[in-house]
């Protein structure tokens, strides 16, 4: 199997936006149990604009995809997912460089890239209930199947799936970063929804992997 | 939900339209991207002062831009942080060469998309300064929460380093006087209703016709303890005792002493809070030289308010009383 191409990232942004239009009042359900309620609407905005960036097919290569959803997300979401999930496209979009083609390793890389933009820009932990809880998993199980010799489609789908576990386990977490962080105790018992959103666009990554 | 509003996706941007119209010598509405900037920006020479955040807080921060106060604000939409490009946007349109002052309320939204936009700013050459207002003692400050929040006490920062702006001081002056503002500054709120909406239509949080909410955001986030209503003297001293606790405020302190409504709460009431607010301080041998009242920082139609202490020094109360000419404050000029 083929390296993932810029068509891949141009899938994955298509999969993504069609995802969180789907979960779009789900996520703000979660959003408003702990937080302000906007995250749907907030990364619906984002990623319907993203996927009108990308459509046109200009960028030649993933890096280049990749950096033009970081800038337009930077532009679109606000709140703090805006921010974040803008660095870490930038991040990865870094990452990728201008590779016309990645293979596991340099998925498994770029993965890193981008959760290591979402600890520099939120100064979140690991156990903070954040996003950071879905792609730590996510980062570490992408680079164990990379390692392994994995394809880049079965490291995205480690990562999905560990991403999914992730965002389940901020569940009984107290929540130490953000707006949910103000709830103390009352934090526990809901997912972070920036957690469950990175995992819905991890899995989306990985979706539009299997399908090529 | 009954509002007066056309839709609730241009209720922002039909509200700015409002604020130009009305103050059309004193400050300008610029359309792509959204922002608010005094008539006469940038001014050769002086430190540009710009904040913002989500709207729904009015007349914070669109009703501070004007002479001797903001030289610009950014509004996002109702709740929600705008985004670094409408603040790099204003920075550049504020910039008279003398750098810029970015006044940030503390909340992750609102710090980490001025935090891109000063980077964005910077790497353009304009020398930026940021200001972290944090003067919610409702919320517990430590390692384990994202800080205390920004609340009213955020007027008396862009005010008082508005000011000192206007006289001439140079970005590092003025981003010390705005941080001993902040180090010196406390509030705490209450609210007796919660706000609705615009987009849910849903009131943000549920509160029984006989209950109160003291330590409320300005959001709608949760305060410290709900309890039954009970006359104002004994809200006010639930308010102001955790505040003078805190910094803390001591007899023989002059203070400044702001009552905020939350936006639903009528001016009857806030100047009785005021009374109430002003005999609990005296009977403490603590000082009030500087008094506000008024919706100033307000959580669209929440009914409450918060009160505000600042201590003051002779250049505070010099930089207070400072003639001062916006949409929402305007004296000596």
């Amino acid at each position: 199997m083929a390296g993932l191409t810029a068509d891949w990232a141009r899938d994955w942004v298509r999969l993504a936006a069609a995802s969180v239009a789907e979960h779009r009042a789900e996520l703000g359900a979660l959003d408003r149990d702990i937080g302000d309620g906007d995250h749907g609407e907030n990364l619906d905005r984002g990623f319907t604009a993203a996927l009108a960036k990308v459509q046109d097919g200009a960028a030649g290569t993933p890096g280049a995809v990749l950096r033009l959803v970081a800038t337009t997300l930077i532009s679109t979401v606000g709140g703090a997912a805006g921010p974040l999930y803008g660095t870490a496209f930038l991040k990865a979009a870094e990452a990728a460089g201008d590779a016309d083609t990645l293979d596991g390793p340099a998925v498994a890389a770029l993965l890193a890239a981008a959760r290591d933009g979402i600890v520099l820009r939120g100064r979140a932990e690991p156990g903070d209930k954040t996003m950071v809880d879905a792609w730590s998993p996510a980062v570490d199980a992408a680079a164990a199947a990379a390692a392994g010799g994995a394809e880049p489609a079965e490291v995205l789908r480690e990562a999905a799936r560990a991403a999914g576990e992730g965002a389940a386990a901020t569940e009984p977490l107290v929540a130490r970063k953000g707006r949910a962080s103000y709830l103390g105790e009352r934090a526990v018992g809901h997912r972070d929804p920036g957690a469950a959103s990175s995992a819905l666009l991890l899995a989306a990554a990985a979706e539009a992997a299997g399908s090529r | 939900m009954k509002k007066l509003l056309r839709d609730p996706r241009t209720l922002v941007r039909d509200g700015l339209d409002g604020l130009a119209a009305t103050h059309p010598g004193l400050l300008r509405v610029e359309a792509g991207p959204e922002l608010v900037v005094r008539a006469d920006a940038p001014v050769r020479g002086k430190v540009g002062l710009v904040s913002g955040g989500g709207s729904g807080h009015e007349p914070l921060h669109t009703g501070f831009v004007g002479f001797g106060m903001l030289d610009a604000a950014v509004p996002g939409p109702v709740f929600t942080s705008p985004t670094p490009d409408p603040i790099l946007e204003a920075t550049r349109s504020v910039s008279g060469g003398a750098g810029v002052l970015h006044i940030v309320k503390n909340y992750t939204g609102d710090v980490l998309n001025f935090e891109v936009a000063a980077d964005l700013a910077r790497a353009e050459g304009i020398d930026v300064e940021t200001v972290l207002v944090d003067d919610d003692v409702a919320v517990q400050d430590s390692t384990h929460t994202a800080g205390r929040r920004g609340v009213a006490g955020t007027v008396l920062v862009e005010k008082i380093a508005g000011a000192a702006a206007e006289r001439g001081d140079d970005l590092e002056t003025v981003a010390a006087i705005a941080r001993g503002i902040v180090a010196d500054v406390r509030s705490m709120g209450v609210a007796l209703a919660a706000p609705v909406v615009p987009h849910s239509g849903l009131p943000s949080f549920d509160l029984a016709d006989d209950e109160i909410e003291i330590g409320i955001g300005i959001h709608g986030e949760p305060g410290r303890e709900r309890i039954p209503w009970e006359p104002v003297d004994g809200i006010v001293a639930r308010l102001l005792q955790p505040i003078v606790d805190d910094l803390p405020f001591t007899s023989l302190d002059d203070v400044l002493l702001l009552v905020n409504g939350m936006g639903g709460t009528p001016l009857l009431e806030l100047s009785v809070v005021l009374d109430a607010a002003n005999q609990w301080l005296s009977d403490r041998s603590i000082h009030v030289a500087r008094t506000l009242v008024g919706s100033y920082a307000t959580s669209l139609d929440m009914q409450g308010c918060s009160i505000t202490l600042l201590r003051l020094t002779d250049e505070r109360k010099a930089l207070w009383d400072a003639p001062v000419e916006t949409a929402a404050l305007r004296w000596g000029r």
